[in-house]
């Protein structure tokens, strides 16, 4: 690991001043960032951790019904304390390993947009809305690739808002070494549809499966999306599994998503 | 260079330290506290996993000046204070749950943690809380039994090998 200066500031204005500095990189739970500065991969001159910021922390339900998350929660504290929202805390609670959950965060996790992630596929299919410390953006205006998402350097994830849907289920295959999703769907219903997120899949990263959300809109069971066949464009093909390989579990995912749901 | 105080076994303890140092590297090398080991320093092997203010974390991915104040607790605070083995050392003594020992002090303290917050768990529970800690000798079934054992539980019934 190169050697940077490090930062821990207490309020969020004071992170955002911290992370004006040239070559400023702000840190989550590190869970990702730490073994890829340890690879060198990442050199910043400043690491700002967010770690010690009380009021990017915690759960709470909005007005309007919504599940708000602290950009700085845990996987654990929201396996733990988002059971108004239980397919979002079963998917919490099912991240790496227990250390891993403990450290990690879900801002971290958005901000990296890993393609095999889990939050994404949530975030992706529930609508939820990423809060910065300068805008609102909608999940559909988030993701947009590997690794890559609206947010401008400097930029802080201090809350993610997420409607509670009437049903929903994440149906994840383990990629059994690093726990990470070889596919992942998260299925959700609302009153006014069904969105379908797949994470694991793309060379694109988090995208919705617009085919079966059409065919689960208007019927909502396994069987709506039995012949469904997600297209093996663009999917990722790895040591791992083949791009028709991750199609077919992207059919098969969504199918035991909507029966357990 | 900038200085980190935080506690450790009960004990305040300071030192100077990069903006680089890990929670493991100034454990070990700051305060000659060894028993934490390094297995992998990629963060997947669990070996180095300690107490971070109650909760498993892995000191190899955690920046040692990121745990200003915090509560520390390593393998060296699992011992009781006479020096003798505590409950769960003494299990993995007593169930095989080691051969060469090096992935036990991460393997001790996910137990630890793991009976803190669910005190009976089932065997099944065991392996899966577990699944962060990779151990290459042992292929793991004494490392259940033993924490099954240190939580109260017969384990009799429960295959040695």
């Amino acid at each position: 690991m190169y050697a940077f200066e490090f930062k821990r500031p207490a309020t969020l204005a004071e992170a955002v001043t911290a992370l004006g500095a040239e070559e400023a990189q702000a840190l989550g739970g590190g869970q990702t960032l730490i073994p890829t500065l340890k690879q060198r991969l990442a050199a910043p001159a400043v690491l700002v951790s967010l770690n010690g910021i009380a009021e990017i922390k915690g759960i709470c339900t909005d007005d309007a019904g919504r599940l708000c998350i602290g950009g700085g929660t845990t996987h654990a504290a929201v396996a733990k304390g988002a059971g108004a929202y239980p397919a979002l805390a079963a998917l919490a609670g099912g991240i790496g390993d227990p250390a891993v959950r403990n450290r990690g965060t879900i801002g971290g996790s958005l901000a990296n947009n890993d393609p095999s992630a889990c939050y994404p596929s949530a975030v992706l299919a529930s609508g939820a809305t990423i809060v910065t410390n300068t805008r609102q953006i909608a999940a559909d205006d988030y993701f947009q690739g590997m690794f890559t998402t609206a947010l401008e350097p400097g930029e802080i994830i201090t809350e993610v808002r997420f409607p509670v849907p009437m049903k929903a289920n994440y149906q994840k295959f383990v990629q059994p070494a690093s726990r990470f999703a070889l596919v992942g769907v998260f299925v959700a219903q609302f009153k006014d549809g069904v969105r379908v997120a797949v994470t694991g899949a793309s060379t694109g990263g988090v995208f919705r499966w617009t085919e079966a959300e059409r065919a689960l809109s208007a019927n909502f069971s396994a069987a709506a999306v039995k012949g469904l066949k997600a297209s093996a464009d663009d999917l990722i093909a790895d040591i791992h599994g083949g791009a028709d390989y991750r199609a077919h579990l992207i059919g098969v995912l969504t199918g035991r998503a909507v029966a357990a749901c | 260079m900038p200085k980190v105080t935080m506690r450790v076994n009960g004990r305040q303890v300071s030192g100077e330290v990069e903006g680089r140092t890990l929670l493991v590297q100034f454990l070990r090398e700051g305060l000659e506290m060894t028993g934490t080991h390094v297995g992998c320093d990629t963060s997947q092997c669990g070996a180095c996993v300690v107490h971070v203010n109650g909760a498993a974390m892995k000191s190899c991915t955690t920046f040692a000046l990121d745990l200003e104040g915090a509560e520390v607790k390593t393998i060296e605070g699992m011992a009781a204070a006479d020096g003798s083995l505590g409950v769960i050392q003494q299990a993995f003594q007593d169930h095989h749950g080691l051969q060469c020992g090096f992935c036990t002090p991460g393997m001790v303290m996910s137990a630890a943690a793991l009976l803190a917050e669910n005190p009976k768990p089932t065997e099944a529970e065991v392996r899966h809380y577990l699944e962060g800690n990779i151990c290459r000798c042992t292929g793991y079934h004494n490392i259940v039994k033993a924490v099954m054992a240190a939580s109260g539980q017969d384990v009799s019934a429960i295959a040695a090998e």
